[in-house]
């Protein structure tokens, strides 16, 4: 069982796993992997508790309703599964700043929660907009041939790579 | 087989939810052995200098397009195609991919990482993503017909668009993932 407690596994046998996971969650739930919906459902859950019923008469929580369902329970999955796998390798530790970040933006862990939550913003914007993410339309949707998630996954990397560039080759 | 298309509206959902609990566990397993979990490892793919990212996402598509594809011809599964257009899948795309590159997650591995214990991840990008999803909601009324409905192209797949059999799609496809990643290996990426 020593590679339970490995801190890397080959890229290729987990992206295999993935793919192996995603044929069982189509045959058993009838569901393709996807989490950025989750995230939707809980800002309407939260939006609820300061502002009432009155947030779930607006037209996009009638589609996508503020409960917890499938997805919500394989997003909190993935919180435990990651921290069972990080306690078996010792990998887990409490980290406020990434060593990239730090090396180029300096170890301010405020200006980088400040950041964080800017990216943040633009993500679960641009996510609901598109209507996926790097699961539900670069993995899910790709390996399903769907044109949306060819054409959102091939957008996510070029708005990536180009921002990418700019923060660390221009900005920093 | 029960037929499923996806409206944009939610159906009761009558998933048990514990089998999503149990994807999800294995699907975070997955994700934290694989390093998708880290800042570093996400960008270091964006700056094109860690390719870990990419081997992880294109080993799952080709290992699940072979997969469900078998399935779908044996009539086990059926497909679930999300809809889009390009107002909605280019633009959307885009700003997908600024926070990306800014945050250093996305929504599935923003959750690998708080349970791998990054605070910048759990205080900061959850917090934002949540912002985010929050403020599409409130201007959803007035994008829908507008803005999400330019170039519409619906739950289209490949093989529909190209009015072939979907295996006229799948092979060739499978062929030049495989390609890319032994590209990759031999170029030390």
């Amino acid at each position: 069982m020593e590679w339970m407690t490995e801190t890397h596994w080959s890229p290729y046998v987990v992206g295999i796993g993935i793919g192996i996971l995603s044929g069982f969650t189509f045959l058993i739930s009838k569901k393709p992997i996807g989490c950025s919906t989750a995230f939707a459902r809980t800002s309407g859950m939260v939006e609820k508790i300061f502002r009432g019923k009155k947030v779930t008469e607006k037209l996009y929580y009638q589609e996508v309703k503020p409960i917890i369902d499938w997805e919500w329970m394989l997003v909190l999955g993935i919180v435990i599964g990651s921290l069972i796998s990080s306690l078996l390798s010792g990998d887990f530790h409490w980290q406020w700043v990434p060593l990239r970040w730090a090396s180029t933006f300096g170890s301010n862990a405020l200006v980088r929660i400040l950041v964080a939550i800017l990216g943040g913003v633009c993500l679960g914007f641009g996510a609901r907009w598109t209507g996926g993410c790097t699961s539900g339309h670069g993995i899910s949707g790709t390996l399903q041939l769907a044109l949306s998630s060819w054409i959102s996954a091939i957008c996510f990397f070029i708005g990536g790579i180009t921002t990418a560039f700019l923060l660390y080759h221009v900005i920093g | 087989m029960e037929k499923q298309k996806n409206t944009g509206t939610d159906k009761p959902d009558r998933s048990p939810l514990v089998w999503g609990l149990i994807f999800g566990i294995i699907f975070g397993f997955l994700l934290q052995k694989g390093g998708v979990t880290k800042y570093d490892v996400i960008v270091g793919q964006l700056l094109l200098t860690d390719f870990t990212v990419l081997k992880v996402m294109l080993s799952a598509v080709v290992t699940g397009m072979l997969g469900i594809h078998i399935m779908k011809t044996l009539g086990w599964v059926t497909l679930h195609p999300k809809p889009g257009s390009a107002g909605m899948s280019i633009i959307g795309g885009l700003i997908f991919g600024v926070g990306f590159a800014v945050l250093g997650y996305c929504p599935g591995t923003i959750a690998g990482a708080v349970g791998n214990g990054y605070l910048d991840a759990l205080i900061g990008g959850v917090v934002g993503i949540l912002l985010g999803a929050g403020l599409f909601a409130a201007l959803y009324a007035g994008l829908k017909n507008n803005i999400l409905k330019k170039g519409d192209f619906g739950t289209i797949t490949l093989p529909e668009l190209f009015k072939v059999n979907d295996w006229i799609v799948v092979i060739p496809a499978a062929g030049l993932i495989i390609f890319i990643l032994i590209w990759l290996e031999k170029s030390n990426l």
